[in-house]
């Protein structure tokens, strides 16, 4: 779900938020693509606060309705409104939240309890974008995160390779790609699709192949 | 656990933010209240507000103008200060709090630029690396302002994203930091963004309403009939209002900027026109559409070019404190202009909004009822802006 001023993105969301609002997609409008898509696979809605709060209260049944099983808001911290993460969490869609790697282990603890679907660890410090590499401390948090955390763990920020995915997907349970994607959607449907497979087939592949 | 959730004002404020800054946002929240309870911290930045930055400011006297009102005008002279604008009072006291954190790398946003100048100064005074965002569109606004920055060794990155202003200055600034928040300090130079930040600039802009409190009484022999100061993030109005929030006969006034009029879409006036959102991690009023996505502003003073507003703002304009007025751009001109002539003063663009809001109440208060001016800025770096728009000669 495009917002105007994503600040936790990079470069290449912050462009491709712009051009879905210039080209007048909305949130309702999103939430149709969920529909129409039809897809087997789970949904998350990935938001910034602002555009679910103008769209009201009952924005989040539109969304189960519509197909959308997950919802992770970016700037919405564990503990900092709890008004309307409640009403987030008794939403009929699983409230999924974050953990950084400057997060401690006792915010760590009480994210993971907060949490419903899965946890969303961010690879490192930063914003969204493509990067060369996998963080090196990213096994290190990983490993702390999945002491106190019973939900299966997805690490996003910065996956943008298939081997990016064998490496993480050795260590997490799922993995997220976001700029990536969408630059290759920027080339052609074709090319995102490529990666997505070539993605698909590094996290199926043996681990010690 | 976090002061966020009770460090509000009524409603508004909070910290709205990627995950990796909570950590970095409780760690500003322990250095300030170490700080705060620290002699030294005090006493260095007493010292420096004197001997540095030329406080206190003067209270002036505004003889010809106050004829033109038919009441007492009396000018906080914050213009007076090192870097002409209240800016310096907080990027000082926020860049000392930065070296007792150890964090030797500072991050600023600006807009009309005197907030980058301001922090660009005390890096170069306290041996601080300095990177100031600033959008395109402003660069060219204040190219004085970005030679003044990099003259004094800050690193000025142009920002082209969304509308290249103050906006995309500040989400730049923002995500340098969620990237840097180990090593780095993100000077904000408003009221504005996630807590403890609208409540830290404050603190230290309210020195500008604790020396003007205390003048009023020794020059005038009484508190101000009317406070009035602009508006865009509002940390110059929150610094002259805080010290006159418990004075209940004292009316506190913010000027917004209307631009080209509030009812059209090229204006500022977030408390007069926006409805509450979250933007820069805090929730306050905002010009946004109704699918919550934020709307461009609009003003001729770059510091004013902002579609949010600090949230104890919001909260004055609720609780009926404080009341919010707007002044377009044309009628800023005209204070712009109004005040070099009848007082000898050039004021910021920014401050001409408030000018110009006195000038046109001319008549409402009675002989005996002062008003007090914060006269935020001076207006030095907005000639360039203006003289083509006045036509009166002189500079090509």
């Amino acid at each position: 779900m495009p917002f105007s001023d994503p600040l936790a993105d990079g470069p290449i969301i912050q462009q491709s938020s712009q051009r879905a609002l210039e080209q007048g997609m909305t949130l309702a409008g999103t939430l149709a693509l969920v529909a129409e898509a039809r897809t087997s696979v789970p949904v998350v809605l990935f938001s910034y606060l602002n555009p679910l709060l103008a769209a009201g209260a009952e924005v989040l049944h539109l969304a189960a309705r519509s197909g959308v099983h997950g919802v992770l808001v970016t700037d919405l911290p564990v503990g900092m409104d709890p008004e309307r993460e409640a009403w987030l969490g008794a939403s009929p869609v699983e409230f999924v939240r974050l953990v950084a790697p400057t997060t401690p282990r006792e915010r760590m603890a009480e994210i993971a309890r907060h949490g419903k679907g899965f946890v969303y660890l961010i690879s490192r410090l930063g914003v969204t974008g493509v990067q060369e590499s996998v963080s090196t401390d990213l096994p290190a948090t990983l490993a702390r995160l999945r002491e106190v955390c019973d939900l299966p763990i997805c690490v996003g920020f910065g996956i943008s390779k298939p081997e990016h995915a064998r490496q993480v997907g050795a260590l997490a349970d799922g993995i997220v790609v976001g700029s990536a994607v969408v630059r290759a959607a920027e080339q052609s449907v074709d090319a995102a699709l490529a990666l997505v497979r070539a993605l698909r087939r590094a996290l199926d592949a043996p681990v010690h192949a | 656990m976090t002061q966020a959730v009770t460090d509000r004002f009524g409603a508004f404020g909070g910290r709205y933010v990627p995950e990796t800054l909570v950590p970095a946002l409780d760690e500003l929240e322990r250095a300030l209240a170490d700080a705060l309870a620290d002699p030294t911290f005090a006493s260095e930045l007493d010292a420096l507000l004197t001997h540095y930055v030329g406080r206190p400011t003067p209270l002036t006297d505004a003889p010809r103008l106050s004829a033109h009102v038919g009441a007492p005008v009396w000018l906080k002279r914050e213009d007076l200060n090192h870097t002409g604008a209240h800016k310096i009072n907080n990027a000082l006291a926020q860049a000392l709090l930065a070296k007792r954190m150890g964090k030797r790398r500072i991050i600023a946003e600006t807009g009309a630029g005197q907030h980058g100048v301001a922090t660009a100064t005390v890096c170069a005074r306290l041996g601080l690396e300095c990177m100031v965002y600033m959008g395109e569109e402003d660069m060219k606004r204040q190219s004085l302002n970005v030679f003044r920055m990099r003259l004094m060794g800050a690193t000025v990155v142009p920002v082209t994203a969304g509308t290249r202003t103050l906006k995309d200055a500040t989400s730049e600034a923002i995500r340098d930091w969620v990237s840097t928040c180990t090593h780095s300090h993100y000077i904000i130079g408003s009221v504005v963004g996630p807590a403890p930040y609208p409540r830290m600039v404050r603190h230290f802009q309210a020195i500008i309403g604790r020396e003007a409190r205390a003048q009023m009484l020794e020059r005038a022999g009484r508190l101000p009939h009317t406070v009035v100061a602009c508006v865009g993030g509002g940390s110059n109005a929150m610094g002259i209002f805080h010290a006159f929030v418990p004075d209940a006969a004292v009316r506190l006034v913010g000027v917004e900027a209307a631009g080209e009029g509030i009812d059209t879409d090229r204006h500022s006036a977030s408390l007069s026109k926006g409805v509450p959102g979250v933007l820069h991690g805090t929730l306050s009023y905002l010009l946004q559409d109704a699918h919550g996505q934020v709307h461009p502003a609009h003003s001729i003073s770059a510091g004013l070019d902002y579609p949010g507003v600090g949230p104890e703002h919001a909260f004055l304009k609720d609780s009926g404190r404080a009341t919010y007025v707007a002044v377009t751009d044309d009628a800023a001109l005209e204070g712009f202009e109004l005040l070099s002539r009848a007082e000898g003063i050039i004021p910021a663009l920014e401050t001409s909004h408030a000018v110009a809001w006195i000038a046109s109440q001319a008549g409402r208060w009675a002989s005996d009822e002062p008003v007090l001016l914060c006269l935020s800025g001076r207006g030095d770096k907005d000639v360039a802006t203006v003289a083509p728009m006045l036509e009166l000669g002189g500079l090509a």
